[in-house]
């Protein structure tokens, strides 16, 4: 709990002065608006905000759990061929690059406008720092474990299930986290390059309307998706990894 | 002969030969770390490798392990001479104790039998007995981050006797440990090899350490054996007379000329 204080304390401070500027200056609403503006406006679209919430959470989450399955695959599939490792590793890197948002018009035209483009946005804005994290992580094994393996009958697949594997386990969850705070970006990434619901569109659709108070509302709703995703991880971490948080290292 | 626990082993230690280095040559960055070893450690003997750090003492146990091979020279283990069988005969104990913080003490133990293919539960009852036997009842179920140094080096031993091979190699097991703890694990494993008979390589720093656990006793310096010794000290009183003894003192004396 004492690592709670510090930063909620900020937090309440930082939108303590700008209530006060917002109101001292009399900026208007629709310029910029209040903390107790943009509370308000998430009172009176609660409706509205929920379900585009849910659908934005849902391409959050399922893209999420793509990346996921398919930068472990990878990461596995680098792990044993030193060969593709060579030869892919370099180009993942490189297509880091790319920026996503101008993938995102690209994959809707290519994937129509429903979940799907939202997926693939999510999954390709996550995956990175899971697969170069896992496969870090993979490669990190004790070189002295692996040669007792061998002296007790492991074989290498032996030797990824009980050594390589659990080893790597807090480098993956290290690159999970991180992974999981990109998501909610990918996912209005890929709303914005065309949606008819979602958090993503709501903002779209306030921008006009100047709704500022609105569209904060869906930022900050967003940032709970987000923090979710990144608490469900954190979580999941500990139940997995429980060796590492009994200060084992020390 | 003691009834060892693992059925699966007393076939295959009894009537094989032991270990042997013939004219062993290794070159490792341009350097010989070994230059011309001979070495012949019969069954169920225990061979003591002593010398300084870079000694090639570390060399010549991954070389007998099947991990490495000789440049020139051959290395047999039970009359076999192929990296794979002396792989299938050697179980290795490293420096480090190497236990996995994500496995209790008797899982890290089972490791081998795992290995091998046995379902965990009955890897882990054929391994109980042992931590029993062993005077490490108790701790089965603690995390290896909740042993001290010398119980972790005794469950890192049981893991390498549970491998059910016939020989052993064990790299200085006891040099991390203060000394009053690495006595008493000289004793714990004197008697663990008594109830456990297996073919011993026991590489250390610690000349006494070698002329107590072993038969034979061999200097290694910049590469070659130096120095044989061979151990025929009474060895059972208490440790105080066995290394007062003048037999004893005498033998230390001729390993550390050798080591100079």
């Amino acid at each position: 709990m004492r690592r709670v204080w510090p930063p909620s304390l900020l937090l309440a401070a930082t939108v303590g002065v700008w209530e006060l500027v917002v109101r001292a200056a009399g900026v208007p609403d629709y310029l910029f608006p209040a903390p107790t503006a943009v509370a308000s406006a998430l009172r009176a679209d609660a409706g509205l905000l929920g379900r585009a919430a849910l659908v934005t959470a849902r391409e959050v989450a399922l893209g999420y759990l793509l990346a996921v399955a398919f930068a472990l695959a990878l990461a596995v599939l680098l792990h044993f061929s030193a060969a593709l490792r060579r030869a892919l590793l370099p180009i993942l890197v490189l297509s880091q690059t790319v920026p996503t948002v101008v993938l995102a018009p690209v994959l809707a035209i290519l994937l129509g406008y429903g979940i799907a483009p939202k997926l693939v946005v999510v999954a390709i804005v996550c995956f990175f720092p899971i697969v170069v994290n896992a496969v870090d992580g993979l490669r990190a094994t004790d070189a002295e474990l692996v040669r007792m393996m061998r002296t007790l009958h492991g074989g290498r697949l032996a030797i990824f299930r009980r050594v390589e594997l659990p080893g790597a386990l807090p480098a993956i969850f290290s690159g999970a986290r991180i992974a999981a705070t990109y998501a909610a970006v990918g996912a209005i990434f890929g709303e914005w390059a065309g949606s008819s619901s979602g958090l993503g569109f709501v903002m779209l659709q306030a921008q006009p309307a100047l709704a500022t108070g609105r569209i904060f509302a869906a930022v900050l709703v967003l940032c709970a998706i987000a923090l979710g995703l990144y608490a469900l991880v954190a979580l999941t971490e500990r139940v997995v990894v429980p060796w590492e948080r009994k200060g084992a290292r020390a | 002969m003691s009834q060892s626990i693992l059925e699966a082993d007393t076939a295959a230690v009894a009537g094989i030969s032991g270990v042997a280095l013939q004219g062993v040559v290794r070159v490792l960055g341009g350097k010989h770390v070994l230059d011309g070893v001979d070495l012949q450690v019969p069954v169920r003997g225990r061979l003591g490798i002593v010398g300084r750090s870079g000694a090639g003492k570390s060399t010549l146990l991954s070389l007998v392990a099947g991990l490495d091979d000789p440049d020139a020279g051959t290395v047999s283990v039970g009359g076999t001479a192929s990296a794979a069988a002396r792989l299938a005969r050697c179980a290795l104990m490293p420096q480090r104790d190497c236990l996995l913080p994500w496995r209790t003490a008797l899982d890290n133990a089972c490791l081998a039998l795992e290995n091998q293919g046995l379902p965990r539960a009955e890897a882990r009852r054929r391994a109980a007995p042992l931590f029993e036997r062993l005077g490490l009842a108790g701790a089965e179920r603690l995390s290896p981050a909740r042993l001290s140094g010398g119980m972790r080096q005794r469950v890192a031993f049981l893991r390498t006797l549970l491998a059910g091979k016939e020989v052993l190699l064990l790299d200085e097991p006891f040099g991390a440990l203060d000394a009053i703890t690495r006595a008493e694990l000289q004793q714990w494993l004197a008697a663990a090899l008594a109830q456990e008979p297996r073919t011993v390589l026991l590489v250390t720093h610690d000349v006494e350490e070698a002329l107590l656990l072993c038969e034979q006793v061999v200097v290694l310096a910049a590469g070659r054996v130096t120095a044989a010794l061979d151990v025929d000290v009474p060895r059972d009183g208490p440790r105080r007379e066995v290394v007062t003894n003048p037999g004893f003192v005498e033998l230390r004396e001729r390993a550390l000329e050798a080591i100079e």
